[in-house]
C-alpha cells in the first residue's frame, strides 16, 4: 500500500519548463513515475519531451487527470503556486523549492489546511515509493522496495539512511525528505500517523535535526499511540547555538530546539535513536530482529 | 540577518512606534554633541549586535556632554566582550546617544514566528529587562500570548488583552494595545523572524516606549526587502561567512581542527556529529549545496583551508543529483591549484562514486580514500592528529 504516492499517482509538474524542472522530469519519468502533464503559466500547448504543457493546473487536472503537483517554481512563486494546486484539488502538493520566505509559507499552509490538501516541503527532497512513484530529486537507484518507512528533515542525510537501508538488504515502503524549513506542510506527527495505519510499513526511521519541536511532538504520539518499532537520528549534536546550520529550520534559538533535548524526548517514548549517523541501518535490522 | 538597535528603532519610528530621542555618534566629538543637543542625561549605548552589552559596561548613563564624550572615547574602537561575544569581543564602532527617560516600569514584548502553531507569536510580560528564556524556564505562567491569524493578522482584541493582561490601565492600556498592533505591521511588512522590545518601558508620564529594540530578519525574504538588506554590517560577521555565502556556500567556522565538505545541511551536520564520535572535533560546517560543480567544490576548499587551524579535511559527499565524479574533479584541481598540505580523507557514495573515486585514485596525489562514514571520519581525526593513515 505504502503511503501518499504509488503506481496510481498521476503527477503534474509545475515549473516544467525551467531547467531544475525540466531536469527532474526526465528522472521521475525515468524511474517509472506517470508524469500526465506539465504547468507553465504563458506556455501553454508546448510539450516537455512529449508530456502536455498547460497554462493552469486546473486544466492539467481536467485534461490529463493529475492528481499530485510537483512544484519547481521559484520561491517568490511557489507559494502561488502551491495555492493554485490545492485550488485544483490535487490530493498532494510537493514543493522542492528552497527559499520561500517564512512568512510566505504561514499563510499558505494555512490556505493549503483549509482546502484538506496535503502539502509535502518546501525546501525537500520530496516523496518516494520505491518501484512505483519517484515524486522528488532523490537518487531512485538507491532505494529498494519494502516495509521501512523513512522520514527526515533532510535531503542527502536520508539518501546516507536509505542507502544503509538498501546494504542492508531492508526495502523502503516510502520516503519523505519533509523540508528543512521553520514552517513545512507535513510534520513528522503527520506522517507517522499515515505509516501507523499503513498495512505495509513495520518500522519507521525518522532523522531530525536541531531546531524547533517537531521531534518532541513526534514523540509524544509515538509514546501514546505508535504500534510500530521507530529508530531515530538527531543531527546537530555538535552543533553551536543561535547559529542556523544550512535549513533555515536549523538553529537553537534561546536553548531550545538542541540535539540533547529531542533525543531525549524520543528515548521516553521507546524510540531507538542511534547516536551515530552510520549506525541507523544497523540499528533498523536490529528493532526488525533481522 | 541582524541589525542593530539604532537601525531597529529607526524602522520603528516609521512606523509610529515610540522610541527615545536621540543619535548616532561614530567620535567622543559627535557623542558629546548629540549630548548637548538633547540637553538632558543622556544614555550611551555601543552598537553591536550581540546582547548582553549592559552587563558589560556597553551601556552608560551620563549626566553631562561632556561626560558622554569621555564615555565614547572608552567605548569607540575597542572590543566589548559579552556572553553572546565570542571571547576576543566585537569591536564598537557606533554609539547610540540617546535622551535619559523617566521610567515607572519595565516590561518585556516580542514576537516570532511559532514553529509549533506555525503563526506569528506575540508575547508579553511583566518581567521585563531581564532574559526572557529564564522566565519561560522559570515562570512561564508570566508570559502572555496571543497568535495570530495568518489570514486575518493580529486583531486589536488581542493586543488589548495583552495589554489589560499586563495589568496596564486607561490611556497607557490604549497606548500599549497601538504599540503592539504596530509593531507587529512592521513584522510582516518586513519579513521579521524576531522582533523583541526588551525592555518595553511605560514612563512616568503614562507613556509607552521602547528602551530597547531588536530585529532580526528571514534571509529568505531579503530578495524583496531592498531597504532592509541595506542594514547589513558586514563587520558583524565572520569574514570567512561573508566570502562562503558569495560562492553560494553555506559555511559556519567552528573551533576544532577536523575541515569538513560535504552536500546537504543535514548530512553536513551528521558529519560533525560523527567526527566527535570518533573523538574529534570539527572545524566547520560546510554544505556545497544541491548543484555542486568543480568551480564550488575548488572555493569551498579554499575556505575550508583558510582556517589555519584545520589539520585535515574530510570530504563526505553523498551523490544524487551531485555526480562524485565531478566533486573527485573539484577536490583534484583544489588540491593542484592551492597547494593543500593537510591529508584529504575522500569519502564518495551515490551517483558516479566508483568513477569519483578512481579520479581520485589515479589523480597521483596523495588523498586518503575511505568506504563508508564511521571509517571516513575515523580516518580524518587520525590523520587530524598528525597519525599515518
Amino acid at each position: 500500500m505504502s503511503i501518499l504516492v504509488n503506481n496510481n499517482t498521476r503527477v503534474v509538474v509545475q515549473g516544467i519548463t525551467g531547467r531544475e524542472g525540466t531536469f527532474h522530469t526526465g528522472q521521475c519519468v525515468a524511474y517509472g513515475t506517470n508524469v500526465v502533464a506539465g504547468v507553465t503559466p504563458g506556455k501553454g500547448g508546448q510539450d516537455v519531451n512529449g508530456i502536455p504543457v498547460f497554462n493552469t493546473v486546473a486544466e492539467a487536472v481536467k485534461k490529463e487527470g493529475a492528481n499530485a503537483s510537483l512544484v519547481f517554481v521559484p520561491p517568490a512563486f511557489s507559494g502561488d503556486a502551491i495555492l493554485e494546486a490545492a485550488d485544483a484539488a490535487v490530493e498532494l502538493v510537493v514543493c522542492i523549492t528552497e527559499g520561500i520566505p517564512t512568512i510566505d509559507m504561514v499563510k499558505v499552509k494555512d490556505a493549503v489546511k483549509e482546502k484538506g490538501v496535503r502539502m509535502i516541503g518546501p525546501n525537500c527532497p520530496g516523496v518516494i515509493t520505491p518501484g512505483q512513484c519517484k515524486m522528488g530529486i532523490m537518487p531512485g537507484f538507491i532505494h529498494k522496495e519494502g516495509r521501512v518507512g523513512v522520514i527526515s528533515r533532510s535531503g542527502t542525510l536520508t539518501y546516507e539512511a536509505v542507502a544503509q537501508l538498501t546494504e542492508l538488504g531492508i526495502g523502503q515502503s516510502t520516503c519523505i525528505g519533509i523540508g528543512g524549513d521553520p514552517v513545512i506542510g507535513s510534520t513528522f506527527l503527520d506522517l507517522l500517523k499515515l505509516f501507523n495505519e499503513d498495512s505495509d510499513t513495520d518500522a519507521v526511521v525518522l532523522i531530525g535535526e536541531i531546531g524547533g519541536s517537531a521531534e518532541e511532538e513526534a514523540a509524544e504520539y509515538v509514546g501514546e499511540e505508535m504500534k510500530k518499532p521507530v529508530v531515530s537520528f538527531i543531527a546537530g549534536q555538535t552543533a553551536p547555538p543561535g547559529k542556523r546550520m544550512g535549513h533555515a529550520g536549523a538553529i537553537i534559538a534561546g536553548g531550545k530546539g538542541t540535539a540533547a533535548e529531542k533525543v531525549a524526548a524520543l528515548e521516553r517514548a521507546g524510540v531507538t535513536v542511534s547516536s551515530s549517523p552510520a549506525d541507523i541501518g544497523a540499528k533498523v535490522a536490529e528493532v526488525l530482529g533481522l | 540577518m541582524k541589525v542593530h538597535e539604532y537601525q531597529a528603532k529607526q524602522l520603528l519610528k516609521d512606523y509610529g512606534v515610540p522610541v527615545p530621542d536621540g543619535g548616532v555618534a561614530t567620535s567622543p566629538e559627535e557623542a558629546k554633541k548629540l549630548a548637548a543637543a538633547l540637553g538632558t542625561k543622556v544614555v550611551v549605548k555601543a552598537q553591536i549586535h550581540a546582547g548582553g552589552r549592559g552587563k558589560s559596561g556597553g551601556v552608560q548613563l551620563v549626566d553631562t556632554p561632556d561626560e558622554a564624550a569621555k564615555v565614547a572615547e572608552d567605548l569607540l574602537g575597542k572590543p566589548l566582550i559579552t556572553y553572546q561575544t565570542s571571547p576576543e569581543g566585537q569591536v564598537v564602532s557606533q554609539l547610540l546617544v540617546e535622551m535619559a527617560l523617566g521610567i515607572a516600569t519595565e516590561l518585556y514584548l516580542g514576537m516570532v514566528v511559532d514553529r509549533a502553531t506555525e503563526t506569528v507569536a506575540v508575547m508579553a510580560s511583566t518581567e521585563g529587562g531581564v532574559e526572557i528564556e529564564k522566565v519561560a524556564a522559570e515562570t512561564p505562567e508570566k508570559i502572555l500570548k496571543e497568535f495570530a491569524d495568518p489570514a486575518l493578522g493580529l486583531m486589536p482584541y488581542q493586543a488589548r488583552k495583552l495589554a489589560y493582561g499586563l495589568g496596564l490601565e486607561g490611556k497607557t492600556a490604549g497606548a500599549a494595545a497601538s504599540f503592539i498592533l504596530k509593531l507587529y505591521q512592521l513584522f510582516v511588512d518586513k519579513d521579521c523572524s524576531l522582533a523583541e522590545i526588551n525592555p518595553l518601558v511605560i514612563l512616568e508620564d503614562g507613556g509607552v516606549i521602547a528602551l530597547d529594540a531588536k530585529l532580526n530578519f528571514d534571509d529568505n525574504a531579503l530578495y524583496r526587502q531592498p531597504e532592509v538588506t541595506k542594514l547589513r554590517d558586514l563587520t558583524e560577521e565572520e569574514p570567512l561567512e561573508i566570502e562562503a555565502s558569495e560562492y553560494g556556500l553555506s559555511y559556519i567556522k567552528l573551533d576544532g581542527n577536523v575541515g569538513c565538505m560535504v552536500n546537504g545541511a543535514g548530512l553536513a551536520m551528521a558529519t560533525m556529529d560523527i567526527i566527535k564520535l570518533a573523538g574529534g572535533e570539527p572545524a566547520n560546517f560546510l554544505d556545497v549545496g544541491g548543484a555542486a560543480k568543480e568551480e564550488s567544490v575548488t572555493n569551498a576548499f579554499g575556505i575550508i583551508l583558510a582556517d589555519k587551524s584545520v589539520k585535515a579535511v574530510l570530504v563526505n559527499i553523498f551523490g544524487g543529483i551531485v555526480r562524485c565524479d565531478i566533486v573527485a574533479q573539484g577536490v583534484i584541481n583544489a588540491a593542484k591549484t592551492l597547494d593543500v598540505k593537510v591529508p584529504v580523507v575522500v569519502r564518495l557514495e551515490g551517483t558516479n562514486a566508483e568513477e569519483g573515486l578512481k579520479l581520485i585514485d589515479e589523480s597521483g596525489m596523495k588523498f586518503v580514500t575511505a568506504k563508508g562514514l564511521k571509517a571516513a571520519a575515523e580516518k580524518a581525526v587520525a590523520a587530524a592528529t598528525g597519525q599515518e593513515v
